[in-house]
């Protein structure tokens, strides 16, 4: 009885994702195997494998394939690295802790888009921005961030959301960590480095796994940022495969070529994925 | 200087280092704010001000522009509605994959979760045509649908971590004193999970409030939440810091209020219970 039942109970779930991954991808399985252009309507015979070829011989393919990594892996340390020397750092209670943390975790409720709208127009902005005002009353010259360096900017962008969340989970991880066994590691003459890298770290390894992979599900999908701000330009140099897809879909009405791309994009996740679950997945507990 | 004495200045150091890194992380959000009530002439001045006489113009003008009441409505809707639907459907799911796990249970888990890393834009297409093909496209329905399988598998993720830290003898005894499985869903279960389940439907707004990917791609006007109305401002013709600012600022100043308020459940619900 209990097997039944266990099983109509999850039945709505796992129906659903079946169907939400299944239709959409053989219908992209499908229009990645014909001509698929909306600017020609009814020309749509089968081409085999040539829009995977369209793909891959893409400019845009290999600076978006190295950019959407590059982006995944400079955010994930500067998160996890910065978020886990900050929260050691402010682990210990001062004044002002709550507000601290109130405004700490601000910049991850910030929408993609408006996040992208502040740093491009109010931060880097080279003639009004806050960073080229500072680099003129220090003596140097403005620098144009979106232009001279769009994929850092990105990189900016989206470690200044993600930041804040890695903060505050190591800073409620650190707050379970037993304060007795530090002491005693005091006592027993143990310097703050090597207690931070034999006690703090080890402690922390579950809460960064955890970070890591939550990241990564929503880093490899990192749309809304180039859309608004450098809409993955100059040339390729800030664009995603997210953005490449995209634009071959939506600007270049090109299904085909698209769907291929998508496809390639799942892959990449699914590659991402295998090595992230298996190191994650120790850390994990089901 | 006495141990005590180094123990107050280490203090007040923290403070002041935590204080710095968190002042200077906020900034850009002060700024916007700040920006918000500037005429357009002082939010360009070089270099930037910080004292001048507030006016709320700004304000009035991005309502009477883009009608901010219908957006945020649109949000409220997308948002709150597949937050409720979806917990609907991943109550009962994690619920029997805690309390009566299987061999494939695992299995199932990771499976979910990796249909989150199928990439948005890879079924954009298909999604799209589909919602062309049925009448869907700049549709609330659409949004709502598509929220709520977006954010199933971590809806689905975050209550079985917790219900399955739930004590066991808490429903053993609920069993011997002959409640029904439904009983004890509905007076042991739930009552006791109520916070994991507001942490994760607090998660999931915030989640699908900030979702700008499907309803920059499937909207245009009549369903379009605040994420896409932002982005027409984010347009040449339209680029007035001071209104983008003052709409950019009523876009967020919902959610990051909200998200104010529940901070501690939210982090315990974004790491699946894992971090305590």
């Amino acid at each position: 009885m209990k097997r039944s039942i266990t099983r109509l109970l999850m039945a709505p779930s796992v129906i659903m994702l079946l169907v939400w991954m299944i239709i959409p991808l053989s219908m992209t399985i499908y229009f990645s195997t014909i001509r698929y252009n909306l600017l020609y309507p009814g020309q749509n015979n089968f081409v085999g494998w040539m829009n995977f070829e369209f793909f891959i011989t893409d400019p845009g393919f290999i600076p978006a394939v190295s950019n959407t990594l590059i982006l995944l892996l400079s955010v994930l340390i500067i998160t996890v690295v910065l978020g886990v020397m900050l929260s050691a750092l402010i682990d210990k209670p001062f004044f002002g802790q709550g507000i601290v943390r109130v405004l700490l975790i601000s910049p991850f409720f910030i929408m993609p888009t408006v996040n992208a709208l502040i740093w491009k127009n109010m931060m880097m902005n080279p003639v009004y921005g806050i960073f080229a005002w500072i680099s003129e009353s220090l003596g140097f010259e403005p620098i144009d961030w979106l232009s001279s360096y769009p994929l850092v900017s990105i990189i900016i962008m989206v470690s200044w959301q993600w930041l804040p969340f890695a903060i505050l989970v190591f800073v409620t991880a650190l707050q379970s960590q037993d304060t007795e066994q530090k002491e005693a590691a005091q006592m027993d003459g143990a310097t703050g480095w090597h207690i931070f890298r034999y006690l703090t770290i080890p402690h922390l390894a579950r809460p960064i796994a955890v970070v890591v992979m939550i990241e990564t599900i929503f880093l490899l999908a990192v749309f809304a940022e180039i859309f608004v701000s450098t809409g993955g330009g100059p040339g390729y140099d800030s664009t995603n495969l997210a953005y490449l897809i995209y634009n071959q879909a939506l600007l270049q009405y090109d299904v085909g070529v698209a769907s291929a791309g998508g496809l390639f994009a799942v892959l990449l996740a699914n590659i991402v994925a295998f090595f992230l679950i298996r190191a994650v997945g120790k850390n994990l507990t089901v | 200087m006495t141990l005590n004495q180094q123990r107050k200045l280490k203090t007040i150091l923290t403070g002041l280092f935590a204080w710095t890194v968190a002042l200077v992380l906020f900034f850009p959000i002060f700024w916007m704010f700040i920006t918000s009530f500037k005429t357009e002439l002082q939010a360009i001045s070089v270099p930037p001000s910080l004292f001048f006489e507030p006016t709320l113009d700004n304000f009035r003008i991005v309502q009477e522009r883009s009608d901010y009441i219908h957006h945020a409505w649109n949000s409220v809707v997308t948002s709150f509605g597949s937050t409720i639907i979806a917990l609907v459907i991943a109550i009962p799911a994690a619920y029997s994959m805690a309390f009566f796990p299987g061999k494939r249970t695992k299995d199932i888990l990771l499976w979910m979760l990796s249909t989150k890393m199928l990439p948005a834009v890879g079924v954009l297409v298909p999604i799209y045509i589909l919602c062309r093909d049925y009448g869907l496209l700049d549709s609330k329905t659409a949004l709502v649908i598509i929220f709520t399988l977006m954010n199933l598998p971590i809806i689905v993720w975050m209550l079985f971590s917790y219900f399955k830290d739930l004590p066991k003898e808490i429903l053993e005894a609920a069993r011997m004193d002959g409640a029904t499985p439904w009983d004890e869903v509905i007076k042991v279960v739930l009552p006791l999970s109520v916070g994991a389940i507001s942490s994760t439907a607090l998660l999931s707004i915030v989640l699908c409030w900030n979702e700008a990917f499907w309803s920059l791609n499937l909207t245009a006007s009549d369903a379009a939440p605040l994420t896409a109305m932002i982005a027409s401002y984010s347009s040449p013709e339209g680029l007035f810091w001071a209104k983008l600012s003052a709409a950019s600022t009523l876009a967020c100043a919902p959610i990051v209020i909200f998200g104010w308020f529940c901070q501690k459940q939210l982090v315990q619900g974004l790491t699946f219970g894992a971090v305590k």
